[in-house]
């Protein structure tokens, strides 16, 4: 097979593996089509199984005869490998770099994977969109399920399947998708059962230089709203931002063509500088050696945080404008597949209690982002260590699970899932064994038939051996809407994905296993207490019908 | 009282902080001998204590009012609007007047009266003994001995009567090598590691100028040496920049000379002087008190301000002092806490944090170390609070005789006591006792592990912390297992006495087993929910005061709100901010 002709040396014996926070091992370097697996050969364990896709770069020097090869993971996990004999090691080097950047994804290892778990529910079919329109059908009869895109014909980056406003009709849905970008016409994203509003979302509409307009797109949004009520639209681009995009046939909708809606400008990054933070950020987190004053200069030079306080603020936006001001709101960047989605999804995790649990994350992940046509092929290809400098590449997943992230810490009882659930699909997200974040939306998806060739990561995380690991013991349902803090003293580096292997977390995990302790030990005696109550209350009955004459 | 000329003004407005568009509560405010009350519509009082306050500024006036800002050494920080500049006035000279104190006997300690008896608040005070501490140390031991050479204070004003010294020292050394060092302060035991037979000593700069030098001083630092017999080296750390050391050496104070100490090796670890520290943590307030903060300008002013470097410093240099005790090092060692901490109407010069950097140091302890500490950081909190309250006697005065000078045990009452009846609210739930594995910790001081301290620089400033709280839910929960652990046993014995009422002859075996029944996983998770006992504390788990109008949102976005300036003016910033 085709792999074979990449591996020139399969085996090497004599490797040393160098890892932070472990002793160095010695043992044999294997390569297969999919992985390197170090094994030492002592108890015949595997010190190291890592995957080819999760390579994002790789170093390799020489001191005489001994090579080294520094390997630089998605994950930001820095490991090095030192291969007594230079052609074995600039064959191992050649082999990974070859290995790690495949162009064909058909041969990815998800179309490989066997799993060995027997699977219970096939997470292809846990999420799909008429389930959860039910979930809204109960509350609202103003909306539809439209199959208007089921060829992906109106719009290649939708689902084939789309809710929209039960008023407008196909034919209507055709001529919008002109006249938003990538045909990416208002689609509900959520709808607030407490007053029945809608965060909707699209791409930017195609006005131009000479303010085109399209009736049917301001009758589709007007149709969202109540009578003599006013919307908000955010737009995710500065104003400056926006009226540079005309130039290029895009725009923004005109006060006098949108008469009832607000439109407020926001400010988020795309694309390459958020690439460029991520790799700043990461630096600076990976290096011991700088003084406090470098750290805190590299810290704020990356503006990572920035960009979180950034979406923060336009999503708290989007759910105040909702819940207090009680308008709805249609959301839109340029294409609306990266800020767009980042904002829509966070709304609802402040809005929303279900997103808040396991299953309702999931499902916002599948139906915010992965059916709403975020390109994760693109965006994650390549990871913080990469000097490809493409424009596609962008850490936008990786921000919106920090921003969940900061606001699990500031409601840390209000979450079903813990910090691991994100950290695993932040990794899902960039190497993995499944094929749920394979294609860059549902149209190139249903061409590579994932669900008949792979396996999807919720079949895999929906078990209860996995689940149990991801869930917070503090979790207590809360059906309030949660307000963060946006302010800069209240964000904070996000330790378990960026310092993760910095520095050994050794004590705080024993913390973390102390208090789910108490928790358990807690639900014992509460069991225990309750038992017996009920086994005196019941001899207290005996002894009254033994007393009673 | 005499200082108080309006006791109740209405109508006045309660600034929120960081609104950039001038968000209110309206309220009144009541002046009492030693608090400032200010009580909102909805009923919520806020108290501050006059010694609390560090600084009372009023700004010119405006349309809505005169506005009185206070900071405070808590780093609370409130901002009123008094309708009636006259009232505002009367407020603004009371405050002045009330909040520095020119005698000791005005501070509240002296007046704080919390219903213990004359017993009681004598056993407050021998809550905890110093020889008791050392005793635990394995002090006195072969190599060092308690010295009378300050019983009467005479050979150093600043240091306690009971000083611990190397056993070979004789008195007239002691004595002259006290007249070489700063204040007289002679280098003394501060610290014993029994295990490894090493000791922490503490004395001030020689007064060596650029070529005195000490026979007796030099025998002292020998015979310290010696005391260590397991180490051939002894070292030298020297707390400040080598800079300021050589400095001092033109006011005839400076360093040690190595040439003229042997097996001693001198090393300066560069740790800034109090007026560095001040100024440091003033700029750290003023850019954690800026209106609409950018990410931005809180890291480049966090890393201007140098707070964080001050700490990592600090922490670097004494990373296993800072286990040591709070009341051995610093209230016996002469800290000088009134004036460092500004009680008394001094010269502000010698106002410094050092305390406060002295309690973060051991909260970034406590923040890696999670299980290594019994207390938690409310107890950090609250020793912060007091040092500066006056309320306890503890940290008035500047050194042992000064206070034994004020009769402070006569006069007021010791804190540790009252923590110790609250010891509840300071207990970490998740300290590991029983692991030896923290007899010393080794933290790790690379830069990324500190940050800034939000508890405490903003520990009034509702909005900015988590809205749930893991720590008070297992620290309840603690409490509700130890409960839960009682009713067991009650109910236990409840139903054995019950059996054998019942079944007077049945073997006690049968008995046993079935007081502890297998049960059903489905019917206990049933009782479960059928029967809370003892609830953990709901209120905990609500979200308090979650609210977008708190968090401000709408400001961040130029449409909703037209922006005026966020700047704190100048003159505000730079407030006399002291400790």
């Amino acid at each position: 097979m085709e792999f074979a002709e990449l591996i020139k040396t399969p085996r090497v014996d004599n490797v040393v593996l160098h890892r932070p926070f472990y002793p160095a091992v010695e043992g044999t370097l294997c390569l297969t089509g999919h992985h390197l697996i170090l094994s030492s050969r002592q108890d015949n364990t595997e010190e190291l199984w890592l995957l080819h896709s999760n390579i994002d770069a790789i170093d390799k020097r020489f001191v005489g005869s001994l090579g080294t090869i520094i390997i630089k993971c998605k994950d930001f996990r820095i490991i090095q490998l030192d291969i007594p004999g230079m052609e074995e090691c600039l064959n191992i080097a050649s082999s990974i770099e070859a290995l790690s950047t495949l162009d064909s994804i058909t041969l990815m290892y998800p179309f490989f994977y066997r799993p060995m778990f027997e699977v219970i529910e096939d997470g292809w079919h846990s999420f799909l969109p008429e389930q959860e329109f039910e979930l809204y059908s109960s509350a609202t009869s103003e909306w539809r399920l439209s199959y208007v895109n089921k060829e992906f014909a109106v719009c290649p980056s939708y689902p084939p399947i789309v809710i929209v406003p039960k008023s407008v009709d196909d034919e209507a849905l055709r001529k919008v998708a002109t006249f938003r970008h990538g045909g990416r016409f208002p689609v509900l994203s959520y709808y607030h059962k407490k007053n029945g509003m809608v965060i909707m979302r699209s791409g930017q509409p195609l006005t131009g230089t000479n303010g085109r307009r399209c009736k049917e797109d301001e009758k589709l949004i007007n149709a969202t709203l109540r009578a003599g009520k006013r919307g908000y639209i955010i737009d995710t681009r500065s104003l400056n931002v926006a009226q540079q995009a005309r130039a290029k046939g895009g725009g923004f909708e005109q006060e006098a063509h949108y008469p009832q809606w607000r439109r407020i400008h926001k400010s988020i990054e795309r694309y390459h500088i958020l690439q460029e933070s991520l790799i700043k950020f990461v630096e600076a987190c990976n290096e011991q050696t700088h003084n406090m004053d470098r750290w805190l200069s590299k810290l704020e030079a990356s503006n990572w945080l920035t960009h979180i306080k950034e979406i923060l603020t336009t999503a708290c936006l989007a759910a105040q404008c909702i819940d207090r001001e009680g308008a709805s709101v249609l959301i839109h960047g340029t294409e609306g597949i990266d800020s767009t989605l980042q904002v829509t999804s966070l709304a609802q995790i402040i809005l929303e209690p279900r997103s808040r649990t396991i299953r309702g994350f999931e499902a916002l992940t599948e139906r915010e982002w992965l059916q709403a046509g975020h390109p994760f092929q693109q965006r994650c290809a390549q990871s913080a260590y990469c000097n490809s400098k493409q424009k596609w590449e962008a850490p936008v997943f990786l921000l919106f699970l920090d921003c969940v992230w900061q606001i699990l810490r500031q409601f840390p009882c209000s979450f079903e899932f813990n910090e691991h659930f994100l950290i695993m699909l932040f990794e899902h997200a960039y190497a993995s064994q499944f094929g749920t974040f394979l294609g860059n939306n549902e149209s190139e998806r249903c061409k590579l038939k994932l669900q008949q060739k792979t396996m999807s990561l919720w079949s895999w995380v929906n078990r209860p051996n996995e689940l149990s690991k991801f869930t917070n013991p503090l979790f207590e349902a809360n059906n309030l809407v949660i307000w963060p803090s946006v302010a800069p003293q209240s964000l904070q580096l996000w330790e378990g994905i960026f310092l993760r292997w910095n520095r050994t977390s050794k004590y705080l995990d024993e913390a973390y296993e102390e208090m789910v302790n108490i928790i358990e030990y807690n639900k014992e005696l509460q069991a225990k207490v309750n038992i017996l109550r009920r086994q005196l209350a019941e001899l207290e009955t005996e002894d009254g019908m033994q007393e009673s004459p | 009282m005499e200082h108080i000329r309006t006791t109740k003004v209405e109508q006045v407005k309660l600034l929120d902080r960081f609104s950039t568009s001038n968000k209110s509560l309206t309220g009144t405010l009541y002046l009492t001998a030693t608090h400032l009350l200010f009580i909102d519509s909805h009923q919520k009082e806020t108290w501050i204590l006059h010694h609390h306050i560090a600084s009372v500024e009023k700004l010119a006036l405006t349309t809505s009012g005169c506005p009185l800002v206070i900071q405070c050494k808590n780093f609370r920080i409130v901002h009123f609007i008094v309708p009636r500049e006259r009232d505002c006035h009367d407020i603004y000279n009371s405050l002045l007047q009330l909040s520095k104190q020119a005698k000791y006997e005005d501070l509240y300690a002296f007046s704080y009266n919390p219903k213990q008896n004359d017993s009681e608040r004598l056993q407050g005070w021998q809550l905890i003994d110093l020889a008791e501490e050392y005793k635990r140390m394995g002090v006195p031991n072969s190599h060092w001995q308690l010295s009378d050479a300050n019983r009467e204070y005479k050979i150093c004003e600043t240091y306690p009567r009971e000083l611990y010294v190397p056993r070979i020292a004789s008195k007239p050394i002691i004595v002259g090598s006290s007249k070489f060092r700063s204040k007289g302060r002679f280098p003394v035991l501060s610290y014993y590691h029994q295990d490894k037979e090493a000791a922490i000593c503490r004395c001030s700069q020689p007064l060596s100028g650029f070529s005195a030098r000490c026979l007796e001083d030099e025998h002292l630092l020998q015979a310290v040496s010696k005391a260590n017999p397991v180490n051939r080296y002894m070292y030298v750390m020297d707390t400040r920049p080598k800079l300021n050391a050589m400095a001092n050496r033109a006011a005839g104070k400076g360093y040690e000379n190595e040439d003229n100490y042997s097996n001693i090796r001198f090393q300066f670890v560069g740790i800034e002087n109090i007026h560095v520290m001040r100024s440091s943590l003033q700029k750290l307030l003023e850019v954690s008190g800026t209106k609409g903060l950018s990410v931005n300008d809180f890291y480049s002013g966090l890393e201007s301000s140098g707070w964080l470097r001050h700490i990592k410093a600090v922490m670097d240099a004494a990373i296993f002092l800072a286990k040591v005790l709070i009341e051995k090092d610093w209230i016996s060692f002469g800290h000088k806490f009134s004036e460092r901490c500004g009680h008394l109407d001094g010269d502000p010069k010698e106002v410094s944090p050092v305390f406060t950097q002295f309690l973060e140091c051991v909260w970034h302890l406590t923040e890696q170390f999670p299980q290594a500490f019994e207390f938690n950081e409310a107890f950090l909190l609250q020793i912060h609070e007091h040092i500066h309250s006056c309320q306890f006697g503890n940290f008035l005065g500047n050194c042992q005789k000064e206070r034994e000078e004020l009769k402070l045990k006569e006069k007021t009452y010791s804190l540790w006591p009252f923590l110790l009846e609250d010891q509840k609210k300071y207990l970490n739930p998740l300290y590991s006792f029983k692991s030896q594995r923290f007899t010393v910790l080794e933290p790790n001081t690379v830069s990324f592990n500190f940050k800034f301290w939000r508890n405490m620089y903003h520990q009034f400033d509702r909005t900015l912390h988590p809205r749930q709280s893991v720590f008070n839910i297992i620290m309840n929960m603690n409490e509700q297992n130890k409960q839960l652990q009682k009713d067991i046993q009650d109910l236990e014995s409840k139903i054995k006495r019950h059996k054998n009422k019942q079944t007077d002859g049945i073997l006690t075996k049968e008995l046993v087993h079935s007081v502890c029944p297998e049960s059903p996983t489905l019917k206990t998770s049933l009782c479960f929910k059928e029967q809370t006992l003892l609830p953990v504390n709901d209120a905990l788990r609500t979200i308090e005061g979650s609210s977008p109008a708190d968090n401000r949102y709408s400001e961040y976005a130029e449409e909703f709100s037209k922006s005026e300036p966020a700047v704190v003016s100048l003159e505000y910033g730079v407030a006399r901010m002291t400790c």
